[in-house]
């Protein structure tokens, strides 16, 4: 038996088109018509000194050639001293990062903060989050001096909003019953925070913080190009002095060291769970 | 004690082992390794502060520092701001050209970092290294060593902000190519259509919504990244920033700041727009 | 009536492609076929098969016994270790890739899982049947040749799935995805169906839709079907010529009517098998109406 009495005329062959993700070609044509349009205006627009460029690609072979292969010689002691550095600045600031993120995720949860609070929690983490960190560390340089102590307390800072962020949502997601029943027994505000909320989150915490923790070691490189500590200086200043095979030695440290640190999240993080 | 009495004592020592006078939640070696973990961090901690060159004195009279810093920037100087408008769309142009350049570079990596979709053993290690050397340094970083190669401009930021972003967009992309359905791939397979075309026709719709999820949040992230660029010379309002604080010309740093913060916030709230559209 | 035409113009066109290719030589000749797995599980021990003429073939057995391995190894979705397999008298064995390609392209294959691409449109799946037929430019626009698209449409209106070619595969029903699948291994013109547990996923009423389906398709295209199948009642009512696989090997091979209850307990191991065949004879019964 056909359906051909109640279903609609078959398109022409011709016509038949993909509908994919456009939902139509015309749409699918305008799309990339306003992107080479786009790339015709932004391109345009940075004043590109073409000439700089094309020496650019075979001055680009020259480096790449300078810093293969990575040499340290002499200067073994400042890039030790430089990673451990950062390396410190990374477990300290996840740590007090971390502490300070409990309360700020307590207070930014809408389920358990009230109203001006939760409000006022977020507002701050939104605010806290605009900024990158370099910014974050120029304020801290400013106010500490040089050193590592600016990095310690740019990295905390971003930490904290970063976990507490993190923790809000968590916190947010829980199941509403147990907080509810919790809640009926008369428990105070800090037990239902322990036995409610606690359980129910501490183990994608403790997954979250393993992650910033090897994230922290990415940036703790990153603010010593203010003057905030850590390996950043060194780098910054290696190539200004067009000491590409020392810059690279420290890239390459930068990046065994960080995936080492993702190898052991993820490894970590599976145990955990 | 509201417990009923036993009758005997051979009813009471049948009660007694059943259970314990005294519940605990952890058993004494499972306690041990709890506080082993605690003492453990703090001591981290203590050793990763005790080692950091901390000068005293600046903690003391810091809020003294912020007060006073606070006091210079207040008002933002808004008649700087016409001469900030150009730089900040180039941060934008920045950012946007980067991300660009990121997907179209991260879709052959991605295939290649995918366990279904790699050649072979050595191919994937290829793709895994590219993902590691990408995402392990920071934009900023990149543009330090792109600022060599190309001079001081926006073009080492967009080259800065496409490298780190490969990385990022990459990693999660080939996440979903793993995660496709092996059957459907199988069957596109049987037809006797070559690679190329199963990949388009089995894969590729598939990962599309990750793609574009991951470009559009990367491209917001980008555009707080491409802010800070100009530190290092690679193009952007950062450099504005950079000689506004050298100069202490604090009035100007905060209207700075203050556009930044506008234009990073306006691109968070399109990025959570559009994906919020597209799922 | 035009799906009338159209399907004879497709028969026709299959027994000329069928008669081109070998000659006279017969659809499918399989021998000495084996797989052993690099653990050493031998999954396959030497099977041979022979397909003469255009028929409805059910090969049936327990979990395990190679059914699917066997299958799979016909168009080398799984690669056999020892024998041989000829389509129309070429050997697919030793083919390279750019030839197994071409090979596969004469063998249609729809899957337990349906295996539709979930995001593409009913059309778009039906059509990637043909991808190995265009060229990869083309295949890109998903732009086919006019009597491709036209051949699509009738075969969808054939499989009762009319008007459905834009809707996205995974918005469709179990039994629907099925159709497509046939649709979709159809529109390669084969010259062998190789079905693999079509009703395994799907309820006992549709799968006896989905079973009448490929057997009058079949039919209507005079294209050999090899079909696995763990559902006895069925094989025994679709099906012209049962195979019963036994720990990698064939152990019986003859029409329904043969396979008695010894037969079955040579294939399947010792089990009553009176028990449940009133409800599976009305099933057939009604089937058969």
């Amino acid at each position: 038996m056909t359906a051909q009495a109640q279903a609609p005329a078959l398109p022409d062959p011709a016509d038949w088109r993909p509908t994919g993700l456009f939902g139509s070609p015309r749409r699918r044509l305008v799309f990339w018509l306003v992107v080479a349009a786009y790339l015709v205006w932004a391109i345009g627009s940075l004043n590109v000194d073409w000439a700089r460029v094309a020496r650019g690609l075979p001055r680009a072979l020259d480096i790449l050639e300078r810093m293969t292969p990575p040499a340290v010689g002499s200067k073994w002691q400042i890039l030790v001293n430089g990673m451990v550095e950062s390396v410190q600045m990374a477990i300290a600031s996840s740590l007090f990062g971390m502490a300070l993120a409990i309360p700020l995720g307590i207070a930014a949860a809408r389920n358990l903060a009230p109203r001006p609070v939760y409000l006022a929690a977020r507002g701050f983490i939104v605010v806290g989050r605009t900024f990158h960190e370099i910014l974050i560390a120029i304020f801290f340089v400013k106010l500490f001096g040089f050193g590592a102590v600016a990095g310690l307390l740019t990295l905390t800072f971003s930490s904290a909003i970063f976990l507490g962020k993190m923790l809000a949502e968590d916190i947010e997601n829980i199941q509403p019953g147990p907080l509810e029943a919790v809640r009926a027994t008369g428990a105070g505000f800090g037990q239902v925070v322990m036995h409610a909320v606690a359980p129910q989150v501490v183990v994608k915490t403790l997954g979250v913080f393993i992650y910033r923790l090897d994230a922290n070691l990415r940036h703790s490189t990153v603010v010593g190009i203010v003057g905030a500590g850590g390996i950043g200086a060194t780098l910054s200043a290696s190539f200004s002095r067009y000491d590409y095979d020392f810059a690279s030695a420290i890239l390459l440290t930068i990046a065994a060291l960080v995936a080492f640190g993702e190898w052991f999240s993820d490894w970590a993080r599976r145990r955990i769970r | 004690m509201n417990a009923p009495r036993p009758s005997s004592p051979a009813a009471a020592a049948a009660l007694a082992p059943r259970h314990p006078e005294v519940w605990q939640r952890r058993t004494p070696a499972q306690s041990l390794v709890q506080w082993l973990w605690l003492a453990g961090c703090t001591l981290a901690a203590l050793w990763s502060v005790s080692a950091l060159d901390i000068e005293w004195s600046f903690l003391l009279d810091a809020h003294q520092q912020a007060a006073d810093l606070a006091g210079r920037m207040w008002p933002p100087r808004w008649d700087y701001l016409p001469k900030i408008v150009g730089p900040l769309v180039e941060t934008v142009h920045i950012a946007t050209l980067g991300t660009m350049a990121a997907v179209v570079l991260a879709l052959p990596v991605a295939f290649l970092a995918a366990r279904n979709t790699t050649a072979n053993g050595f191919t994937w290690a290829v793709g895994r290294a590219l993902l590691v050397g990408s995402r392990s340094i920071n934009t900023v970083i990149w543009g330090l060593l792109f600022v060599a190669i190309f001079g001081p401009g926006a073009v080492a930021g967009v080259f800065a902000v496409a490298a780190r972003s490969v990385g990022f967009v990459a990693k999660l992309v080939a996440e979903a190519i793993e995660e496709v359905d092996p059957g459907q791939i199988e069957a596109v397979r049987a037809t006797g259509a070559g690679t190329l075309q199963t990949w388009w026709v089995a894969i590729l719709p598939q990962v599309m919504p990750v793609l574009i999820g991951t470009t559009i949040y990367r491209w917001d992230i980008n555009v707080r990244e491409s802010s800070v660029l100009g530190f290092v010379g690679a193009g952007g309002i950062g450099l504005y920033l950079y000689a506004s604080i050298n100069g202490f010309l604090w009035q100007q740093v905060l209207l700075i700041l203050v556009a930044i913060g506008a234009i990073v916030l306006a691109s968070e709230a399109l990025s959570a727009w559009v994906r919020g559209r597209i799922s | 009536m035009s799906e009338r035409s159209g399907t004879a113009a497709v028969t026709s066109a299959a027994t000329a492609a069928a008669a081109e290719v070998g000659g006279g030589a017969p659809p499918l000749v399989v021998q000495g076929l084996g797989k052993t797995y690099g653990t050493g599980q031998k999954a396959l021990a030497g099977v041979d098969l022979r397909i003469d003429t255009p028929q409805v073939v059910a090969i049936i057995g327990s979990s395990g016994a190679g059914k699917s391995t066997f299958i799979r190894c016909i168009n080398r979705l799984v690669e056999p270790s020892t024998g041989s397999v000829r389509l129309h008298g070429l050997e697919l064995t030793t083919l390279d890739r750019a030839g197994l390609r071409r090979a596969r392209r004469r063998i249609g294959m729809i899957f337990q899982e349906f295996n539709l691409v979930e995001r593409l449109s009913v059309m778009q799946n039906v059509l990637s049947g043909r991808l190995g037929a265009v060229s990869l430019w083309s295949s890109l626009r998903w732009r086919f040749p006019g009597e491709d698209i036209r051949a699509a449409f009738e075969l969808l209106e054939r499989v009762g799935l009319g008007g459905y070619h834009d809707r996205r595969a995974d918005a469709l029903s179990g039994g629907q995805q099925q159709r497509v699948g046939i649709a979709r291994a159809l529109m390669q013109r084969p010259e062998l169906l190789l079905v693999d547990e079509p009703t395994a996923s799907l309820d006992p009423k549709t799968s006896r839709q989905i079973m009448r389906l490929i057997r009058e398709l079949a039919g209507e295209r005079a294209t050999p079907a090899l079909v696995n199948i763990h559902d006895v009642a069925l094989a025994r009512t679709f099906a012209d010529r049962i195979v019963g696989f036994q720990a990698g090997a064939v152990v019986f091979d003859g029409p329904p009517s043969a396979l008695t209850d010894d037969a079955l307990t040579l294939i399947y191991g010792a089990e009553d098998w009176t028990l449940g065949h009133t409800a599976e004879d009305a099933d057939a019964a009604e089937a058969a109406a």
